[in-house]
């Protein structure tokens, strides 16, 4: 069960866009800097496949300018 | 400890998003994650949000609280504040948990055979009084003191001082900002005659280049330093980085410059040599508004009981100076220094280039040094020379750590030389707060006593006998800390602490009394730039916590000075600001009334004719200059400020064969000062849980250390132990290493040295010999 973080980078005046963007999608939360345009971006999924899945979902948003992954876990399922 | 799945998952995703913001910080300084805080709000929240300075640093951003039910939930920038301008860094979102931890102090012990047992407010207190009564009685009153701190609020010091004073008649009252900006005032005091910036913040929006001096303000001033890169982002100012240690400040900075420990004396030396060998001197401002002086050299360090240090200032020509500086050429400096002559005179053009705003910002780096003194006046030296100063981007400008530092301890003058306006040695100044105090003017003793190190000295001798503690851990931070910690144990010694929870200080305490803090009491911080902020009391204390005013107050009356302590207890805050102001009164300092502070985000001072001074001793901002001329240092009695000749001194104890590395210590982002409120707040303690050495990483490598090795630290002092971190957030420079002092498990001031700069007797936390193994 992968959970994931990332520095996800929007285009330029794309970072509202970007944020509405990610937070569609249900196995992502969003936290926005105040004051740049960078946001943080955690990701928990059930399996490999589902992860890969999503970051090429991730991926093709046109808000997005680059995905930067910092920290991902391995955790056991949940019951 | 059991952890259920879940649990363990929510753990991990909050570990994965710290991750990130923790990246993201050091990649990009002065970020901010605002919601993240918001986050914690309870839902449908019917908040009420009221004003107050940040409790945590000396920038003193405007913070509004949230308060439901009776409790502060939430934080968030006050977009009023013309410090912060709505921003916020991680220590201020999470300020109100700080109130929270479940080991408040609520009801106010007293020792007992080894243990502590609660007792009442009015028991704890009448123990006090009856023990100052009998200390006095049987030693005298230099045997009771009072240590104080520059998160005591205004009126917290005021009463201490009128206490202690104006009415026991001691002037054992000292304060932990002699720790931090002792070196500061007597900078300030020697160039210009009066203490505080001449300049303000604004001077950030107006400068084109920044140089930071042993200043790490990505971690220390987060939100003064996101200004900074906000204004490279709009301006393209430049930002220099002159340190010690490659930190988080120097990664963004535009150029990192390392120098040896102690050397920036001979750096700052070096500059001032390129400015007047390149005709850089703006000679009508010198000959107009400079003299020029030299002092005693070869002061010592402290380091015996008893030291005592009165310089002897001497006027010296423009001639005698310039022959002084022939020995800081560029070339001869980089060969002490480390920093190549060709950095040093790409410093010096700045300075010089007359098209250039400068201001220089700078905090323990020159101030914790066993030359703190003669360091501030070679950076003022530096603006003098070229005329860089009192005006719009033009500013030498000395930051504080602590939230009232400049409010309570440099204004209300809590240190044992200073009366509220003045010095006690100054007869017109004991008669002026004699008569605002009610007190005979023989009350005030004109002789000084003890300055912080001293006076823990003192404790240790048994020449003090009682010390009232309050809002400072000094069993955590003073330096060579052994030697206080088993004084304070001594036979025949009474120790009151003043906290809101359970530090190593209070481990010391026979009286350990529980305080209100911050916003659960009334009260007012002056921050860095001369602004008094006032907040009012925003939810109760727990349990018979009381304000450390209040404590100072009932107790001056059980002591028989109920005339002098007349205040209200509903109104006595209001009673205390109005008669502190009169202190002040004048255009040089007075204060804003209360009204105004507390319809505005603070006030600067001084505060005349309905205005702030913004740029001190430059007449189109700063009525009190009365010379007739653009610019009046009106502190000094000929209205000029001083250029001092201070050479290269080398530093108590530096790196040999047996202690072959420098240490250095310093603070962290996320935790303030000695950890015992940030520590208490889970996302903090989390982000950084425990104290480390950080090791340059090609010595790491020599000595086979990676991230996490256990490493023994060993001075002349003692050993200790502690965790590796190597390449992470700082990288010290070879030879060197750094250690944070916010863990009280892990103390690293066991092993300090207890040397200070002999003229503002400020400890040098930067610099001692250590030798480092693999454990
Ligand atoms: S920078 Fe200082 S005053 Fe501002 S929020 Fe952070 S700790 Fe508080």
């Amino acid at each position: 069960m992968p959970i994931k973080s990332y520095l996800a980078h929007p285009h330029k005046d794309k970072k509202e866009e970007l944020i509405s963007a990610i937070s569609q999608l249900k196995q992502c939360e969003v936290v926005p800097a105040e004051n740049r345009d960078i946001l943080v971006v955690v990701t928990e999924t059930n399996s490999k496949e589902e992860e890969d899945d999503l970051r090429l979902k991730l991926e093709t948003i046109s808000s997005l300018k680059l995905l930067a992954m910092v920290s991902g876990f391995d955790t056991p399922q949940k019951n | 400890m059991f952890t259920s799945t879940t649990n363990r998952r929510d753990f991990i995703k909050k570990m994965a998003k710290l991750s990130a913001i923790t990246a993201a910080v050091s990649m990009f300084p002065g970020i901010l994650f605002a919601e993240e805080q918001e986050r914690g709000l309870p839902k449908d929240a019917n908040l009420d949000w009221k004003k107050a300075p940040c409790r945590f640093c000396g920038v003193g951003c405007g913070v509004l609280v949230g308060v439901e039910k009776g409790k502060a939930v939430a934080v968030k920038g006050d977009p009023k504040s013309t410090v912060n301008k709505g921003l916020c860094c991680v220590k201020g979102y999470h300020s109100v948990m700080a109130m929270y931890g479940n080991d408040r102090l609520t009801k106010p012990l007293v020792k007992k055979n080894g243990t502590y047992v609660e007792t009442t407010m009015d028991e704890a207190l009448d123990l006090i009084a009856s023990k100052m009564k009998e200390t006095i009685n049987d030693h005298g009153k230099d045997a009771v003191s009072i240590y104080g701190s520059g998160q005591w609020t205004i009126p917290d010091g005021y009463v201490a001082s009128k206490l202690f004073k104006g009415c026991i008649g001691t002037n054992n009252v000292e304060a932990n900002a002699r720790l931090c900006m002792a070196s500061a005032v007597t900078g300030f005091l020697t160039s210009f005659g009066l203490d505080e910036p001449m300049g303000c913040y604004e001077d950030i929006d107006h400068a084109d280049v920044f140089v930071l001096w042993g200043n790490n303000m990505a971690e220390m001033h987060p939100v003064l330093f996101s200004r900074l890169l906000d204004q490279r982002l709009k301006r393209g100012v430049k930002i220099i980085d002159f340190a010690t240690r490659t930190t988080r400040t120097s990664m963004a900075a535009d150029k990192s410059i390392l120098f040896l420990p102690q050397t920036d004396l001979a750096v700052a030396n070096a500059i001032c040599y390129e400015i007047i060998k390149n005709n850089w001197v703006n000679k009508s401002f010198v000959e107009k508004h400079c003299n020029f002086s030299k002092g005693l050299t070869n002061m010592g360090y402290g380091l015996e009981d008893k030291y005592k240090f009165t310089d002897k200032p001497e006027k010296i020509s423009f001639e005698a100076y310039k022959t002084f500086l022939e020995d800081y050429t560029p070339e001869k400096v980089e060969k002490i220094s480390g920093v190549s002559a060709k950095d040093i005179k790409y410093m010096a053009a700045y300075y010089g280039d007359p098209n250039k705003k400068v201001m220089s910002l700078w905090c323990m780096g020159p101030n914790q040094h066993s030359r703190g003194t003669w360091m501030n006046n070679l950076i003022y030296n530096i603006h003098l020379l070229t005329g860089k100063i009192s005006t719009p981007g033009n500013s030498p400008f000395s930051l504080t750590g602590q939230p009232s530092a400049c409010g309570t301890v440099r204004e209300v003058g809590t240190l044992t030389h200073k009366l509220p306006h003045g010095v006690v040695m100054n007869k017109k100044h004991r008669e002026f707060a004699a008569k605002i105090w009610d007190v005979p003017v023989e009350n005030i003793d004109p002789k000084p006593t003890y300055h912080t190190v001293e006076m823990f000295r003192a404790l240790d001798r048994g020449d003090i006998r009682f010390m009232w503690i309050q809002v400072t851990n000094p069993m955590v931070t003073m330096p060579k800390l052994k030697r206080y910690r088993d004084a304070a144990k001594k036979e025949g010694r009474f120790i009151v602490v003043s906290d809101i929870y359970p530090t190593p200080t209070t481990d010391i305490a026979d009286v350990i009394l529980p305080s209100a803090m911050w916003i659960e009491r009334e009260g007012m911080y002056g921050n860095s730039e001369r602004r008094t902020q006032y907040f009012e009391q925003m939810v109760e204390p727990p349990g018979e916590a009381i304000s450390d005013t209040w404590q100072l107050v009932e107790v001056a009356k059980r002591l028989g000075y109920e005339k002098q302590f007349y205040y209200n207890k509903e109104t006595h805050i209001e009673e205390i600001y109005a008669e502190y102001r009169k202190h002040h009164e004048g255009k040089k300092h007075n204060m804003a009334p209360l009204k105004v502070l507390k319809e505005n985000s603070g006030m600067q001072w001084p505060y005349v004719d309905g205005k702030p001074t913004k740029w001190r001793f430059n007449s189109k901002y700063d009525p009190a200059c009365s010379n007739g001329e653009t610019f009046h240092f009106y502190g000094k009695p000929d209205g000029k400020a001083i250029i001092w000749q201070r050479p290269y001194e080398p530093a108590a104890e530096e790196p040999d064969a047996e202690y072959p590395y420098w240490l250095n210590t310093g603070r962290v982002v996320e935790h303030w000062h000695t950890g015992s409120m940030t520590r208490r707040i889970p996302v903090l303690h989390k982000a950084m849980p425990h104290g480390y050495v950080e090791l340059n990483p090609d010595d790491a490598k020599r000595l086979q250390i990676q991230t996490g090795d256990r490493v023994k630290l060993t001075t002349r002092r003692g050993e200790i132990i502690l965790p590796a971190s190597v390449n992470q957030r700082g990288v010290p420079a070879p030879m060197q290493v750094f250690v944070p002092f916010f863990d009280e498990n892990m103390l690293i001031n066991d092993i300090t040295l207890d040397s200070f700069c002999p003229i503002s007797k400020e400890p040098d936390y930067k610099k001692c010999a250590v030798n480092i193994e693999k454990a």
